[in-house]
């Protein structure tokens, strides 16, 4: 399903040939310290995907992604080599603790074409892959390990550089609501430590701090809440209690925990994650709780087991608060979509990102699914926007980069005290001074409450 | 029984007469809250005291014969005595006006008068046992001249000073009772109305006693009270008092019940609001308040006391040489709002006011919301209600948030009520209404009305310093505070949004406030953007959310040059400037000072080149004016980039 998805994306512009999107090859982690010595090689080895490769050939790749990166120490004593591109493949190494390396190997896409004589020919695309992206998603995946996670090579792009929140537009009032509900939850079930409010897979609170969140919204977005899609959709309208007599109406789940509250042998295991609180780690149990759109991360310290009676008192406190809450909010979203909905669709798409908030906003993405983002767009575009994005790392300083792209395209990047905005434009026979003109109407509409220079 | 639990006590300064005898008659006036002792007819001597003067008017009149009633009109103009049944005799204390005395007698044939009521300076009116009389007083021609009359069978009669209404009780069962309304020279005759009496005994005629009826004004509406008294055919558990709305237009309805859940002998007071029913037999007494929610039934509401029965506050009067004193024998007189109590002291006699104590109320009053209510109704609140607030964010007494939200809920309604009135008492004004409408009031501000600053002074100021106080509930309370205020619309002042910066920077939760930030729950003002700025070297992004600010209030356009060359993004300030259009009005020397401070020549190259142009488009000379101040800049261009460097003027 993943292909075909990415194939559709790419129909337009693949007419002869079949297209390959890049792909896992393996992924593993070792530790050179553990295996020193000869004929103990495979105590080296934490893991390694896919499991079933023959263990000398294990050892063999291990061993030369060591010998690559002592060899590149040579040149470089503090940054070794961080990928090493071949035409097949490339192979990204990150050591996130002393000793400690995880090596990802990508497939590079790949074009099969036929040949005159019928017969398919191969060809790979090395210049594709970009290696910003990926070594970001090998430190996200060091973040994650925690979360135990799936990697989508197959789609991964500048969204996946800045590992960005989205964050819930939302009315100053309805906001303090949120506050207010979120407080009183805390106070009344005191063993909670943390409580993150999300709304529509987008942030609107969370308690824990930045880098934490960041994670922990990955993990959300992207594993948990894709899960979960398919029973919400079929039990909408039917509240799971409703039945319940004395129980009052309202629409809250765990998604995290027991599934049947009314069953005395439910399991109450929750998962675990790790968050970073003054340099020393922290382990908790993560509950996530739903009532319509709304969701909420519940964190106990790990110390304490939640029983399933808790369980029973979070859903009657929260249930109800939150499914209340999950309709105010959803009125007042309409009330404001309403309000800004006039106007018509724009002709750009663009991508922002703040470094600051890692606020993320996209309308090039489509909602993600469990196994592909999906972008309205051509992926030589969002390949632009990676090269844009290597630009602006490399210099401190504001900047701004106008690409003119194929087929009447321009891609605008810019960036200014610490956010960056990417456009993709299409307008025919625009020239560039049309272009930085639209660019600056679409700031003013867009972003005039904030300070971005023109 | 401790002292902190009384919550009724008697003023601090009472008015002290001589004992009723003989030879001294007393006779207090409600209208003018006044007690006259009459010695002697007057012959030796009238004094009259009030609770609010502190200078006792003392005069003497002839004995003609025995006082029956004596009263001032308003202002103490007109003194008027009664002391046959058929006259009343005036006496003018106008300066200027003859103080000989005048006479008038009841113009019904065979009548007698009951006793006579002023209802302004110079009106009385005269109620006989056949009818009422409205008589205007000329004191300079030392005569009376009749305005109105009605007649009708009067069994007894009252008044209520306040709202200037007589009530006249009609009937054998004497239960129909006649209201008539004064004003200005004007009677008007109010709708009748019945009071339903209790079913009695057939052997006893059952009748309405003056007695169990008074009339008060409670939250600016005339009631009648009655106390309807236990009976043993019914059912009730006891006697109850019926209060009687009797509006200015309209009939009179029956609108509450108090439940004394006691049987026995009486006493009624209206205080601040409140009616304080006095209990004879226990010798304590309960408050009713009929704006907190009672049982309605669909067209009574039924209420219950606010509070256990408590004694009034005992009163030790100090006696010269002699210790203390307690009052032995005590007497309520039933109407108004005075209570007095006669204390049979040795020689003196003394009349109180009865006065509700907020602070022991507090305590007796477990429910928050209620309490709240309570008090927000209260004439002298403002303190107490603010206690009540520290307290519940105290550590020993603290309130579970929902309490507290409800609190601030509920006094932030009333300081809405207020700003409403404000502002369309303003609005009238602007729009010139103030003239032709003279029912147009600035509108008071009770003491109910907590602003911010008061809030803000007295609770959370000092709250916020407790040490040990974990952090989540005071912030948590800081914002339920901000909700309250912003679900009542009303503009929050940026000082709680600093105490709410302060605590959060005080527990480095940065995270926190970016998203406070983020959601505009903190409001953007020039004080919260530089406190933002100073903000910077803890937490990075304080500078950008400063400058996000700073650019919404779109009145800060200088601040934000002046924050980008602070630092040294002179090309971005310059932009930023040429972006707004402002950039022909800038100095060029401070853009060329910052320039020469990056020590990055070729940015100080394009800052230069920039104001030359400006300068060859606004004067036709890329050269500085001396007034500019930029020769060292020039002097310093030309020594890095040499004169050839400096821009030609163009010659048209």
């Amino acid at each position: 399903m993943a292909v075909a998805a990415a194939g559709a994306g790419s129909g337009p512009w693949a007419t002869q040939e079949k297209q390959f999107p890049p792909a896992l090859l393996s992924f593993f982690i070792y530790n050179p310290r553990f295996g020193p010595r000869e004929g103990e090689e495979e105590n080296k080895i934490l893991f390694y995907h896919p499991n079933e490769v023959e263990k000398n050939e294990k050892i063999r790749n291990v061993g030369l992604c060591e010998a690559i990166v002592q060899f590149t120490r040579t040149f470089s004593p503090s940054k070794p080599a961080k990928s090493l591109h071949t035409q097949k493949n490339r192979q990204f190494f990150n050591e996130p603790e002393e000793h400690f390396w995880m090596v990802m190997v990508v497939r590079n896409p790949i074009i099969e074409k036929q040949s005159k004589d019928g017969k398919p020919v191969i060809e790979y695309q090395e210049e594709e892959l970009l290696d910003k992206v990926y070594s970001s998603v090998l430190q996200q995946c060091y973040s994650m390990y925690k979360y135990l996670q799936t990697l989508h090579l197959q789609s991964c792009d500048l969204l996946d550089i800045f590992g960005g929140i989205s964050f819930f537009p939302l009315d100053k009032m309805t906001y303090l609501k949120i506050q207010s509900f979120i407080n009183r939850v805390e106070e009344s079930l005191n063993i909670v430590k943390y409580t993150a409010f999300l709304y529509n897979d987008q942030l609107i609170w969370s308690g824990l701090e930045q880098d934490d969140m960041r994670i922990l919204y990955k993990y959300l977005t992207t594993s948990l809440f894709p899960r979960h899609m398919e029973p919400e959709l079929a039990g909408r309208d039917s509240p799971i209690r409703a039945e319940m007599p004395g129980n009052l109406q309202h629409y809250g789940r765990f998604l995290t925990g027991p599934l049947n509250l009314n069953d005395p042998d439910a399991k109450c295991r929750f998962p675990k994650i790790f968050v970073n609180t003054d340099d020393a780690y922290e382990e908790l149990h993560l509950i996530v709780y739903k009532a319509m759109s709304a969701a909420v991360c519940f964190m106990i310290d790990a110390s304490i087991q939640p029983t399933l009676d808790f369980c029973r008192r979070l859903d009657s406190v929260v249930g109800p608060q939150l499914t209340v809450l999950a309709s105010d909010i959803c009125e007042q979203f309409n009330i404001n979509k309403r309000m800004s909905g006039s106007e018509k669709e724009p002709q750009f798409k663009f991508i922002y990102f703040n470094h600051m908030n890692l606020a993320e906003k996209s309308t090039v993405h489509m909602r993600k699914t469990p196994s592909v983002s999906l972008t309205s767009v051509h992926p030589d575009l969002m390949k632009i926007l990676g090269d844009i994005n290597s630009d602006f790392t490399r210099v401190d300083e504001d900047e701004e980069i106008i690409v003119k792209a194929m087929s009447d395209y321009w891609v605008v990047g810019k960036k200014s005290d610490r956010r960056e905005l990417y456009v993709i434009l299409n307008q025919k026979n625009a020239n560039l001074i049309e272009v930085n003109e639209e660019v600056k109407k679409l700031c003013a509409t867009q972003f005039n409450n904030i300070f971005f220079l023109d | 029984m401790g002292e902190e639990d009384y919550y009724l006590e008697l003023c601090e300064r009472p008015v002290q007469f001589e004992k009723a005898n003989p030879v001294n008659c007393v006779f207090f006036d409600e209208a003018n809250k006044q007690v006259f002792a009459v010695r002697s007819g007057g012959a030796t001597g009238v004094v009259v005291k009030g609770p609010d003067d502190r200078n006792p008017i003392s005069f003497r009149m002839d004995d003609k014969g025995e006082v029956k009633c004596i009263k001032f009109s308003l202002e103490n103009k007109i003194l008027a005595v009664q002391r046959t049944s058929k006259t009343v005799d005036f006496c003018n204390f106008i300066p200027d006006n003859s103080q000989l005395e005048y006479t008038q007698e009841c113009k019904t044939k065979n009548a007698n008068i009951l006793g006579f009521c002023w209802t302004s300076s110079t009106e009385i009116v005269f109620i006989t046992d056949q009818g009422i009389e409205f008589y205007q007083v000329l004191p300079e021609k030392r005569s009376l001249k009749l305005l109105k009359s009605h007649n009708l069978n009067v069994n007894w009669y009252m008044y209520c000073p306040e709202s200037a209404v007589i009530l006249l009780s009609t009937t054998v069962l004497e239960n129909v009772l006649q209201p008539f309304h004064f004003r200005a020279g004007t009677m008007s005759k109010l709708p009748k109305f019945e009071i339903e009496l209790p079913a009695a005994p057939k052997s006893t005629k059952p009748s309405l006693s003056e007695r169990d009826i008074a009339m008060a004004t409670v939250y600016g509406q005339l009631y009648v009270l009655f106390l309807r008294h236990h009976s043993r055919t019914s059912n009730s558990t006891g006697a109850e008092v019926v209060l009687y709305h009797l509006p200015r237009e309209g009939a009179c309805k029956k609108m509450h019940i108090l439940k004394l859940n006691r049987t026995g002998k009486f006493a009624l007071n209206v205080v601040d609001n409140l009616v304080v029913v006095h209990h004879q037999d226990t010798e304590t007494s309960v408050i009713f308040d009929i704006k907190l929610r009672g049982e309605f039934d669909g067209s009574v509401t039924f209420h219950h006391p606010v509070l256990p029965a408590r004694s009034i506050q005992p009163y030790q009067i100090p006696i010269a040489g002699n210790g203390f004193c307690r009052g032995v024998s005590a007497a309520v007189l039933p109407r108004g709002c005075v209570l007095t109590m006669i204390f049979g002291s040795h020689i003196k006699s003394y009349l109180w006011n009865l006065q509700v104590k907020l602070e022991p109320i507090v305590n007796l009053l477990p429910d928050k919301g209620r309490l709240m209510d309570f008090l927000l109704q209260r004439k002298e609140c403002k303190m107490v209600i603010l206690s009540v607030c520290s307290q519940m964010l105290s550590e020993s007494d603290r309130a579970s948030l929902p309490v507290i939200a409800t609190v601030f809920d509920k006094l932030n309604h009333e300081y809405k009520k207020y700003l409403d009135a404000e502002q369309s008492y303003a609005m009238a004004v602007e729009a010139g209404q103030s003239r032709s409408s003279p029912l147009l009031k600035r509108p008071v501000r009770t003491q109910a009305v907590l602003d911010q600053s008061d809030v803000y002074t007295h609770v959370l100021s000092a709250f916020v310093e407790k040490k040990e106080m974990p952090h989540k509930f005071v912030i948590a309370v800081l914002m339920e505070y901000i909700r309250s205020l912003n679900q009542f619309q009303i503009a929050v002042q940026h000082y709680l949004h600093e105490l709410v910066i302060k605590t959060l920077v005080q527990h480095n939760l940065f995270y926190m406030l970016h998203q406070f930030l983020q959601y505009h729950v903190l409001s953007d003002s020039k004080p919260l953007a530089c406190l933002l700025l100073s903000l910077e070297s803890f937490y990075p992004p304080a500078h950008q959310l400063s400058l996000d600010m700073l650019k919404r209030l779109s009145t800060a356009n200088d601040e934000i040059v002046e924050v980008l060359l602070s630092k040294h993004q002179v090309l971005a300030a310059l932009r930023f400037i040429r972006g707004i259009g402002g950039h022909d009005n800038i100095s060029a020397r401070k853009f060329l000072d910052a320039a020469k401070q990056t020590e990055d020549n070729m940015l100080f190259y394009t800052i230069f080149r920039f104001f030359e142009q400006r300068n060859q488009r606004l004067r036709g000379s890329p050269n500085f004016t001396p007034g500019e101040h930029c020769e060292e800049h020039v002097a310093f261009f030309k020594q890095i980039f040499g004169d050839q460097a400096l821009m030609r003027p163009t010659t048209f």
